[in-house]
């Protein structure tokens, strides 16, 4: 039990368990997202009767969490890792803590606890339950049955698991300032992304053009609806744009261009997007509950 | 007798549900073997973080046999009446008996049910039971299974009598096979009985009841505490949260950094409990949070905690360092300059900003500072701050500190102590648990905070449904109740109430339209009606003071039901009521026969020619003139015993006075005084509604 000395240890430690347990391992989706959850590769794989195994890195983006780099612990650019089963294996939990072991936290030596921790994403129309997971106090990892995405129900229940990757390398490093964490044996975290944390956050709060945004929401919206509103649906396009809408919202969140009330109805707009993605991807060749080529 | 072990062993329950589910466990299993005439001689239920179990001692063996007897049609009866019979029964015709009796003979069905075997009708209720457990969230997993629980179920333990009761539930079938700690413990473990599986489990480092392990819980802490010279601050509510979070609780102590000990307490202590479900820790001597706090985990690691310690020290270090970030930038301005910050914080749609609900809330703590004799200018200075602390940054990330951090803040800005004191204490009382404010100033911030929201938010046409209370309406009128009694406020609140109602149809918010003052005051009354009943005061006599008068002081209105309830239970007082009742019933009556009112009419008292009934005429009319004054000037004993003079009087027109004479003018006058009675009596109570 090698302990992930750096912060890619971690993500390779992560991959090789993942890749030897059978996921696929994906590289991050290209599009700018909150969560590694939106990846099409959970969102709508999570969906329909075909069995899915995937793991990956996924930069998430929250404009609003930007702190100009002066936060020990939040940032507007973070990294997660995704794993989704489907269908979710008896052993789930066993898995992940073998996951957690394989990083250097010995559950013999460290409190490990699943506390309630219901998830849900009023953008995807998608909720499950499960815990979030307290090593020692801290909640490193998110782990959760998947119920509802686009608000279809999953059937098989995937079974999906988030962790936090800095949050567990600053755990594993005992290191309190995000900026401080060891990215290799060279270089530090800060070294690699606090300048970028300063020139964004000036950009999420101060510097994007909300007209331009707005435009975009828009555009995307319309493109979006487009795609799957023919009789041949392109279900991965469309999400591609739901993507892009969902972070157009964000950063006018961000901008603080969006009031209480009209807050609720972008989130349904975008909601909706995703609903219909998600519809459309069960009548496509890969999300079909019958499947036309095997 | 044999026994019933069930246990249904799953991932980790939610904390805040397993009480909950044992209960429930237990009630549906109860109904289930009662309606299949199984009686037992003692039932328990526990859960825990991965398991409900279920014991169930001295079960029969098997069900009674049952023979019963039907009655059925005549032997002549129409054929389809039989078949009807035969159906009904599920017997064949040559089955029936014949029996003579004096209309004829008549088919006798007899049914005669074997009792089954206890063990087959549990594999029968158990997976039936538990497809009923009513989950507060639940969900599916298994592909296929449409049965949901909650959270993944992963094996069941049902034995009856040490052997197993076979059934399945969502795919999972029962055996006798369980696990132990999930650290602490590898393999299967076998049971049969309930006395080795709490044994077996204890062995594998599981505490099965969750009262056990609260007592290792608050034993544990208490003697880590006092290793340290120090005491644990109770919290019943977080001990039975980490009970649910730990099926072996082991507690260790770790410390907090010096530079966090100038942090309120109250930050402290309420960043521990609410993220980390710590135990806060203080120093016997001086009262004063101690530096050191109190983690309960599920684990015995084998370095004896060190590293758990450790890890738990530094989560708290970095969430401290937040919260230390905040009180410290707060501070960088005052609490007065936040006040114009409140225009930005919209309290309601319909009821404004922050900013104009503190500017009334201001001008009514003025008003009800002068009429309880408190010092006007703190009052409305308080006012004015009261929610200024809603735009720092320690409250916007734990809202649960409003109030506490005001009082911080306005002491660091050299505010009045005992206007600091009331930007805390405006908000009490929280709960029904909560102590009310004792200091005037605080009383009369905390009054016009509550009352400027129940009559602002009936005004909007917000009021409390049977299902909902979003806005804690009910919770403020208590507390309006509660500061009123709690320290003998004399006021009138129909007058406040209707002021503000005033106020709120006269201002520019528009929309409202809607009159809630009266309602208002029907809707304390009746959260006064309940809180009093939790003290044990008769409703319907509170009823019956209300509907005397409009009595709108709620100490009087308090005191006077007091009084009438002591009278009631005396001798005098049953009688009187007895009295009262009889007088009503006969002026009732009267009124029918004649289709005449004679209720509070008066009679002509020249008809009046008995000495029984012109002493009872005599007394009653003084009896209201000196309760009138005597009211007035709150001397409400005196007017129990005044009205306890009445009773022989009562008691003698009775005996002696007969009302249906000949004399129809003489009858008519003694139906009119009976009928007097009430209004006489009305200054007391409306006795009407007086039950008994």
């Amino acid at each position: 039990m090698a302990k992930a000395r750096t912060f890619q240890d971690l993500i390779l430690t992560l991959q090789n368990y993942w890749a030897a347990q059978g996921c696929l391992i994906l590289q991050p989706y290209d599009n700018e997202m909150g969560a590694g959850t939106f990846h099409p590769a959970t969102t709508l794989r999570a969906l329909g009767p075909r069995p899915w195994k995937a793991a990956y890195v996924q930069p998430s983006r929250r404009p609003k969490d930007g702190r100009y780099g002066e936060n020990p612990n939040r940032l507007q650019h973070y990294y997660q890792y995704q794993v989704i089963l489907k269908p979710a294996p008896e052993n789930v939990l066993d898995l992940y803590l073998g996951s957690i072991r394989e990083i250097g936290l010995d559950p013999n030596l460290h409190d490990i606890r699943f506390v309630e921790d219901d998830w849900e994403s009023p953008t995807l129309g998608a909720w499950g339950l499960g815990w979030e997971v307290w090593c020692d106090g801290m909640e490193s990892t998110q782990v959760t049955y998947f119920q509802q995405v686009g608000g279809i129900d999953c059937d098989p229940v995937a079974a999906e698991i988030t962790y936090g990757l800095e949050r567990l390398a600053m755990y594993v490093q005992g290191v309190e300032f995000v900026y401080d964490l060891a990215f290799n044996d060279q270089f530090r975290y800060g070294e690699v992304f606090h300048q970028s944390e300063q020139e964004f956050s000036a950009y999420n709060f101060e510097l994007a053009d909300t007209e331009i945004l707005f435009q975009h929401f828009k555009d995307a919206e319309k493109q979006c609806q487009q795609l799957i509103g023919g009789n041949r649906k392109f279900a991965l396009p469309a999400y591609d744009q739901c993507i892009k809408a969902s972070h157009a919202f964000n950063l006018l969140d961000a901008r603080g261009v969006i009031s209480v009330t009209e807050r609720a109805a972008y989130i349904g707009r975008v909601r909706a997007l995703a609903k219909a993605c998600c519809e459309a991807w069960l009548e496509t060749p890969m999300g079909a509950y019958k499947p036309r080529f095997a | 007798m044999p026994d019933l072990l069930l246990e249904l062993y799953s991932e980790e329950i939610p904390a805040r549900m397993q009480a909950g589910a044992a209960k429930d466990l237990e009630r549906l299993t109860v109904g289930a073997l009662s309606d299949r005439g199984l009686l037992f001689e003692g039932i328990k239920a526990f859960a825990g973080p991965r398991r409900l179990t279920l014991a169930i001692a001295g079960l029969p063996a098997k069900q009674k046999d049952v023979r019963e007897e039907l009655k059925g049609p005549k032997v002549d009866a129409p054929a389809a009446a039989i078949d009807g019979f035969l159906k009904k029964t599920g017997l064949t015709k040559d089955q029936l008996k014949v029996e003579k009796t004096p209309k004829g003979d008549v088919y006798i069905g007899v049914i005669e049910r074997n009792g089954r075997e206890t063990a087959a009708v549990l594999a029968e209720i158990l997976p039936e039971v538990m497809g009923k457990l009513p989950w507060p969230k639940s969900m599916r997993w298994k592909p296929g299974v449409a049965v949901r629980w909650v959270r993944p179920l992963h094996s069941i333990v049902a034995t009856f009598d040490g052997e197993v009761v076979p059934f399945s539930f969502a795919g999972v079938s029962s055996g006798r096979h369980t696990l132990g700690h999930r650290f602490l413990s590898s393999g299967k473990i076998e049971v049969r009985r309930f006395e080795d599986y709490e044994a077996a489990l204890k062995k594998a480092h599981v505490i099965l009841d969750a009262d056990e392990r609260k007592a290792i819980i608050f034993e544990g802490v208490k003697q880590a505490a006092f290793v340290h010279g120090l005491e644990m601050i109770p919290d019943e509510g977080l001990l039975n949260e980490v009970a649910g979070l730990a099926e072996y609780p082991t507690v260790l102590i770790g410390a907090i950094e010096d530079q966090f000990m100038d942090v309120p307490a109250e930050i402290l202590q309420t960043s521990m409990r609410t993220h980390q479900k710590y135990f806060s820790l203080r120093d016997p001597r001086t009262g004063k949070m101690a530096n050191r706090f109190a983690v309960v985990s599920n684990m015995v690691a084998e370095d004896g905690g060190k590293q758990i310690v450790a890890g738990n020290e530094r989560v708290l270090r970095a969430r401290l360092s937040d919260a230390k970030f905040f009180w410290d930038e707060d501070r960088k301005r005052t609490l007065d300059s936040r006040v114009e910050d409140l225009k930005g914080i919209v309290f309601h749609a319909k009821l404004g900003t922050q900013y104009e609900r503190v500017e009334r809330i201001a001008a009514l703590a003025g008003e009800i500072a002068e009429k309880i004799g408190a010092d006007v200018h703190k009052a409305k200075r308080a006012a004015r701050l009261a929610k200024a602390d809603l735009t720092s940054g320690v409250v916007g990330e734990v809202p649960d500190l409003q109030g506490v951090m005001g009082r911080y803040y306005a002491l660091h800005d050299k505010e009045d102590a005992e206007v600091a004191d009331a930007v805390r204490d405006h908000y009490k009382p929280m709960g029904p648990g909560d102590a009310v404010p004792i200091n005037k100033v605080s009383i009369a911030v905390a009054l016009a905070d509550k009352l400027d929201a129940l009559t602002g938010f009936f005004a909007a046409g917000e009021r409390p449904t049977g299902s909902g209370d979003p806005f804690a309406l009910r919770r403020a009128a208590l507390g309006v109740i509660r500061i009123i009694l709690e320290n003998d406020v004399r006021c009138s609140l129909r007058t406040i109430v209707r002021d503000l109602d005033r106020s709120w149809e006269e201002s520019d918010r528009g929309a409202m339209g809607t009159h809630g003052g009266e309602d208002v005051l029907v809707f304390l009354t009746d959260r006064l009606k309940v809180a009093l009943k939790e003290k044990g005061v008769r409703y319907d006599l509170i009823d019956g003071v209300l509907s005397s008068g409009a009595e709108d002081d709620l100490v009087r209105l308090v005191a006077r039901v007091r009084a009438l309830q002591e009278f009631l239970k005396t001798d005098d007082g049953t009688n009187l009521l007895a009295a009262y009742k009889r007088a009503n019933n006969i002026v009732r009556q009267e009124e029918k026969k004649d289709n005449k009112l004679y209720q509070g009419q008066g009679p002509k008292s020249i008809f009046l020619v008995e000495p029984a009934e012109r002493a009872l005429y005599d007394e009653l009319q003084s009896f209201q003139r000196a309760a009138l004054q005597k009211i007035k000037d709150e001397r409400f004993e005196d007017v129990m015993s005044d009205m306890a003079h009445l009773r022989p009087l009562l008691d003698s027109f009775f005996s002696e006075i007969r009302v249906n004479v000949d004399d129809p003018e003489k009858r008519e006058a003694r139906i009119r005084l009976l009928g007097l009675i009430p209004w006489m009596l009305s200054p007391v109570a409306d006795f009407s509604q007086v039950e008994g």
